[in-house]
């Protein structure tokens, strides 16, 4: 199990490097909000825990649809469902993995844009990132799960993965502005999350296989 | 209920209740109106009140078919019943319709209290919710090829969903007591008086029937129009 | 041993073959044969346990369970499981790490590569690869493996000459070492293994 970590967290580091993609794409729509709402750091500092929770999602979805979809167009997920690790065990690591190249370092950001945004509460905004981005990484990859035989899954995938993640989003932002309660409420959605998400994932990927 | 899996004896069983059902609906629909036109208006609300009569309705019918399609889908997926599968598919845009007739009308409603034509009161955010459930279930479905692959798939994210539904559902209300709002949607509507409960069951009951009307022509249909479409086929070139 | 019974396959509704039956016993290796649609492949995604069914069973010695008889499955399918991005050593290592087969997996991985006259181009990534590299590299793959039952579609598929004498020989030694083969081809393998032909 741990190879498929190790593979994937290499591949994502990698030439077409999904990391790099997130982190691009939430520093630009971080960078774009100021452009559109306005300088008033007041304001700024009100919006940035939602806005940045949005754009860490939205970050986090961009490499979703090739989670399984690359390995299924060249046959590798065929292999490695006939590998000794089940395949919860294989859709674990694989949203490890993603977590890992996506999540983890968006969090690790977060304190850089939320001094552009004039956001005190930075700290709140860095642990609700890294308690919430695993449930958006393992929720995500059911969606990628269901859609990984689909050839424009990509479309398809924030359609269905957008409602499941609305419980995250709340939380995540309500933890970053500091709300009581918010925080264990998101610590359990994740839990949950990360948790239940290997069999539905490792349900859908069967589905697509037997064909 | 096994034998109305053959998808003959279910032609029969559907044709016979259809024309009940819609009637009971119809009839159903005649008196919740007519109730509801004839209860006075609300002290606060006004005239307007009225609109609660077709959009609580409507909404419970927009849960109640996600409840319907969740659990055709786990028949479908557990024990391979194909009719299964067709019922889960035939109730998803139904469903979609009647979430999109409680959000507009739950505009409607709002429109004369809050001035807006839309607000992120929780019931509403959790129906724009609902709506995107069913659109990407439907989405997904039109998308997979293969029948009876894309009848599996969109099973599991039917009961993903019904899963994440309480979630959403607790989440958004989570939400809403922290952000100000008015809310003259909270659970279960308006203080509501016993004067508005006829016709309010009366509706929901009209709006119930009418569901089961439309997704047993609907399932009919498909099996109709599947056969035709085998007939077609083993006639060959 | 396989054994295969009464198996029914289906597509889209359509009957691909029915109730076929045959058995494939150890040292021994199948050709599959038929033209394209014929369900070669839907064959041997059931006997990989990808695919249930429609009706009979699929045996592989004792064991009928599909996940359980994946395990025993070395599959080679159109598709050669080579990340662009992934060297040749380190596509055999992370195979050879997942399937936990080896305490020396660098005395393996070049065993391997050897054995398949990759040897040279360990170090380049795949996408430098050809096609006929990439099978080879399947092909290393499924030694380094060590799986009992070998499912292959159409391994000949975009190998030369000399590629196509390697892959026979690496089946018949897979062979010869008690293991089973069941390949689906266009063209002819060079063993000396029985034919099925579905129609």
């Amino acid at each position: 199990m741990s190879a498929i970590l190790f593979r994937d967290v290499r591949l994502a580091a990698r030439a077409g490097g999904s990391a790099m993609l997130a982190l691009a794409f939430f520093a630009a729509v971080a960078t774009l909000v100021p452009l559109g709402v306005g300088a008033d750091l007041r304001l700024l500092a009100k919006i940035a825990p939602g806005v940045l929770w949005v754009a860490a999602v939205l970050a986090a979805l961009l490499a979703l649809d090739r989670l399984f979809q690359a390995d299924f167009e060249d046959g590798s997920l065929d292999v490695v469902a006939l590998a000794p690790p089940s395949l919860e065990a294989t859709a674990f690591a694989k949203i490890a993995a993603h977590w890992l190249t996506t999540g983890l370092p968006l969090t690790l950001l977060s304190p850089l844009l939320a001094v552009m945004f004039g956001l005190e509460t930075s700290g709140a905004l860095f642990v609700s990132l890294l308690i919430g981005t695993p449930a958006v990484s393992a929720i995500g990859a059911i969606g990628a799960g269901l859609t990984l035989s689909i050839r424009r899954g990509g479309l398809i995938l924030p359609l269905i993965v957008l409602p499941l993640l609305a419980p995250a989003v709340i939380f995540g932002a309500g933890a970053a502005q500091e709300v009581a309660g918010a925080l264990p409420l998101l610590a359990a959605f994740s839990l949950v999350a990360c948790v239940l998400s290997p069999f539905a994932t490792a349900a859908a990927v069967r589905l697509n296989l037997g064909s | 209920m096994l034998r109305y899996a053959n998808p003959t004896r279910f032609l029969q069983l559907s044709s016979a209740l259809v024309p009940w059902l819609g009637a009971a609906s119809a009839a159903l629909f005649a008196i919740g109106l007519y109730l509801g036109f004839r209860v006075p208006p609300d002290y606060q609300q006004g005239e307007t009140v009225r609109v609660m009569f077709i959009h609580v309705p409507a909404a419970w019918t927009a849960m109640m078919g996600y409840g319907l399609m969740a659990a055709a889908s786990l028949v479908g997926l557990v024990w391979r019943h194909p009719l299964a599968d067709t019922a889960a598919r035939a109730a998803a845009p139904l469903g979609a319709l009647f979430t999109a007739l409680g959000l507009v009308t739950g505009s409607l409603w709002g429109r004369p209290m809050w001035g807006a034509w839309w607000v992120w009161d929780g019931r509403l955010t959790s129906f724009l919710l609902l709506e995107f459930l069913y659109l990407g279930y439907i989405a997904l479905w039109n998308a997979i090829e293969d029948e009876a692959r894309a009848a599996r798939v969109c099973a599991i994210l039917a009961l993903v969903g019904a899963v994440n539904l309480p979630i959403i559902e607790f989440s958004v209300d989570w939400w809403t007591t922290l952000h100000q709002g008015e809310s003259i949607l909270r659970k279960g509507g308006p203080l509501i008086s016993s004067v508005y409960l006829w016709p309010l069951f009366t509706m929901a009951l009209a709006y119930t029937f009418l569901f089961f009307t439309l997704w047993l022509l609907r399932i009919e249909t498909e099996i109709l129009r599947r056969r035709a479409r085998n007939a077609l086929l083993a006639e060959g070139p | 041993m396989l054994a295969v019974e009464d198996v029914t396959g289906l597509r889209g509704g359509r009957v691909l073959f029915r109730k076929l039956s045959f058995t494939v016993g150890a040292g021994a290796a199948l050709a599959l044969e038929g033209a394209n649609g014929t369900g070669k492949t839907s064959l041997l995604r059931m006997l990989a346990g990808f695919l249930a069914p429609a009706a009979g069973t699929i045996r592989f010695g004792a064991v009928s369970e599909p996940e359980e008889r994946g395990r025993r499955v070395g599959w080679l399918g159109h598709h050669d499981a080579v990340k662009p991005q992934m060297t040749v050593a380190e596509t055999l290592f992370f195979f050879a790490r997942l399937h936990g087969v080896a305490d020396d997996i660098p005395g393996d991985v070049r065993a391997a590569l050897d054995a398949v006259g990759l040897a040279r181009l360990a170090d380049l990534p795949g996408q430098y690869l050809s096609a006929g590299q990439k099978k080879r590299v399947a092909l290393a793959r499924l030694k380094l493996t060590g799986r009992p039952l070998w499912l292959m579609d159409e391994p000949l598929a975009s190998l030369d000459t000399a590629g196509k004498t390697l892959a026979s020989g690496l089946i018949a030694a897979h062979c010869a070492g008690g293991g089973v083969a069941v390949i689906a081809t266009h063209e002819p393998l060079g063993l000396d293994c029985a034919r099925l032909v579905l129609s």
